[in-house]
């Protein structure tokens, strides 16, 4: 694959082929306790989306400008988490200020973004893969929108089993398991599509 | 090795220190909202700091609305009207919204921020209401479930209230509970005896707070509590009462009983007290104490399920049959209930049929 097309190639391998919450797993508290109505999960999703994107490409520079020069990679876990905490600080602060359409939409759940291990996931996973910037950009935004999709097709599957009769002991976060495990064995039918390292 | 151990602390602190400084900037530049002005029932105004939720905001001009989580935005008890300058709904404040109460322009005041001028309306006894740092007096048992908890009031040191009304007990953080949280329970003391509160609390299995006064509460510990709250107390009319009450509703009704008493009330009082067995029955003796004391007044306990051994001689059966039978009709009378949700609505019945009317009927129904 030429270097050019690289950074999509990454795009749509993180939406369907590794997805972040289906195959790694991350981001699985909020997408337990959100997943409840689809409105709400399209919110969190898209904030996630959007913090994610700008996370990775955000860590991309500190990690690339400052911590590799002082052979710091090792601190990248506090370092990172640092970034994300403060960025999702700034940007609600700025969004309930400036626009209250966006801050009833996204920023009600920004706080809940701090804590979600899938975006310091995706910026770790960026290090360990050594994509450049364009392509940690597309990967963060790639994973997020895989996040997106997941979350919003498993808000829309409980919406169903409000109505369904579910074994007793079985009930919340117990189906929702089950379900996302079949949800990742379907989006592993995805797996020839696309192949990256 | 030292010069590494040197070089990752400063760039760690540089890094933090460069984002703080960001957030410092933002606070005061974006998130500086200046002064804002609340008016309260068109009356009172108070010039704050805006920025915060309007819950914590009144708080700390010392103006207590009731709320039970903290303002986490998960209980919808601190609701406040306002009239103007709260802008839209947000989406955290709908759950625990009912329709009438939008279209009464109700808001949760935890999730509401005070951005702007502002109008709200708030009962006027919230203004009396203060926060009140306590020391456990004394517990005692009063029946196999049911304790005495009398708190002696340290800071302030007194508290001004109306026979019947309640207070909110803080449970700190423990086993059952990773925050603290706050229960309401009535008062026993009389007013007159300002600087002790005195609760009767029954256990409820895995109860927060009963579970936390029966198994963890111990003499000379300190107990936060805030009030009075409450527009159950009694009314200064001629009227003929009559009180009825179940378990630890016994409460407010002995504070009313103790205010009558005190103040030497002539008026006709009945007190029906419904109870399982002889066990479940306490301070009869007390209450035998104030049948002497006060001009007309007659304590009525009735057993629905007495014990051979409770060799029984008083009234039995369910309470509404016994007020039935005792109350012929009382047209005239006021009834003060507290109690079981059931209990009490099927006395409301009960006393509807004796003709006593529905707005002389008073009531504190256990949540």
């Amino acid at each position: 694959m030429s270097n050019a097309l690289y950074p999509f190639a990454v795009f749509f391998a993180a939406i369907f082929t590794s997805n972040i919450l289906l195959t790694n797993y991350l981001g699985m508290c909020s997408f337990l306790s959100v997943s409840k109505e689809l409105e709400t999960s399209a919110g969190l999703g898209i904030a996630v989306t959007f913090v994610m994107a700008v996370t990775t490409a955000l860590n991309w520079i500190v990690y690339e400008l400052v911590l590799i020069p002082f052979n710091l990679e090792y601190l990248r876990f506090i370092v990172f988490i640092i970034v994300i905490a403060a960025f999702v600080q700034l940007i609600e602060m700025i969004i309930e200020r400036y626009s209250e359409g966006l801050y009833f939409a996204l920023g009600i759940f920004l706080p809940l973004i701090t804590v979600n291990c899938a975006i310091l996931g995706a910026s770790l996973f960026m290090v360990i893969r050594e994509y450049t910037f364009m392509t940690s950009f597309f990967f963060g935004l790639g994973s997020g929108l895989g996040w997106l999709l997941a979350i919003m097709a498993m808000a829309g599957i409980r919406q169903r089993l409000r109505t369904a009769k579910i074994p007793y002991g079985l009930e919340g976060a117990g189906i929702a398991l089950i379900i996302a495990g079949f949800m990742a064995m379907a989006f592993m039918g995805f797996n020839g599509m696309i192949s990256i390292s | 090795m030292l010069s590494s151990l040197f070089v990752s602390v400063s760039v760690i602190t540089l890094i933090s220190l460069f984002l703080a400084l960001l957030m410092v900037i933002a606070d005061a530049t974006v998130g500086n909202y200046g002064m804002a002005r609340i008016t309260i029932n068109n009356d009172k105004v108070l010039d704050v700091e805006a920025g915060r939720p309007l819950l914590s905001t009144l708080k700390s001009e010392e103006i207590f609305i009731p709320s039970a989580c903290g303002g986490r935005g998960s209980c919808g008890l601190c609701k406040v009207k306002v009239v103007e300058g709260g802008g839209n709904y947000l989406p955290t404040e709908l759950p625990l919204l009912e329709k009438e109460d939008i279209d009464n322009l109700i808001r949760i005041s935890c999730q509401l921020k005070v951005k702007n001028d502002m109008s709200i309306e708030i009962p006027e006894e919230l203004f009396s209401v203060r926060q009140f740092e306590t020391k456990v007096e004394s517990i005692r048992d009063l029946t196999h479930d049911i304790k005495e908890v009398r708190l002696k009031l340290i800071d302030p040191p007194s508290i001004e209230m109306k026979a019947g009304q309640f207070i909110q007990f803080e449970v700190p953080e423990y086993e059952l509970t990773d925050e603290a949280v706050y229960r309401a329970y009535s008062m026993a003391s009389a007013p007159s005896e300002t600087d002790v509160v005195e609760l009767q609390i029954r256990l409820v299995p895995n109860g927060i707070c009963t579970t936390y006064v029966h198994e963890h509460l111990k003499e000379g510990q300190d107990v936060s509590i805030n009030g009075p709250y409450g527009d159950f107390f009694l009314r200064d009319t001629d009227r003929d009462i009559i009180c009825i009450a179940g378990g630890s509703g016994m409460a407010p009704i002995k504070s009313i009983l103790l205010d009558m008493a005190e103040k030497g009330s002539k008026r006709k009082a009945r007190y029906f007290f419904g109870a399982r067995s002889a066990r479940d029955l306490f301070l009869v003796d007390e209450m035998k104490e104030l049948e002497q004391k006060m001009e007309d007044f007659k304590f009525i306990p009735a057993l629905s399920e007495p014990q051979p051994e409770d060799n029984w001689t008083g009234e039995t059966g369910l309470i509404t049959d016994v007020v039935h039978r005792l109350v012929e009709s009382a047209p005239d009378a006021e009834a003060y209930l507290c109690g079981s949700p059931g209990m009490i609505d099927a006395c409301i019945k009960v006393l509807s049929d004796l003709g006593v009317p529905q707005e002389h009927i008073y009531y504190d129904k256990f949540a």
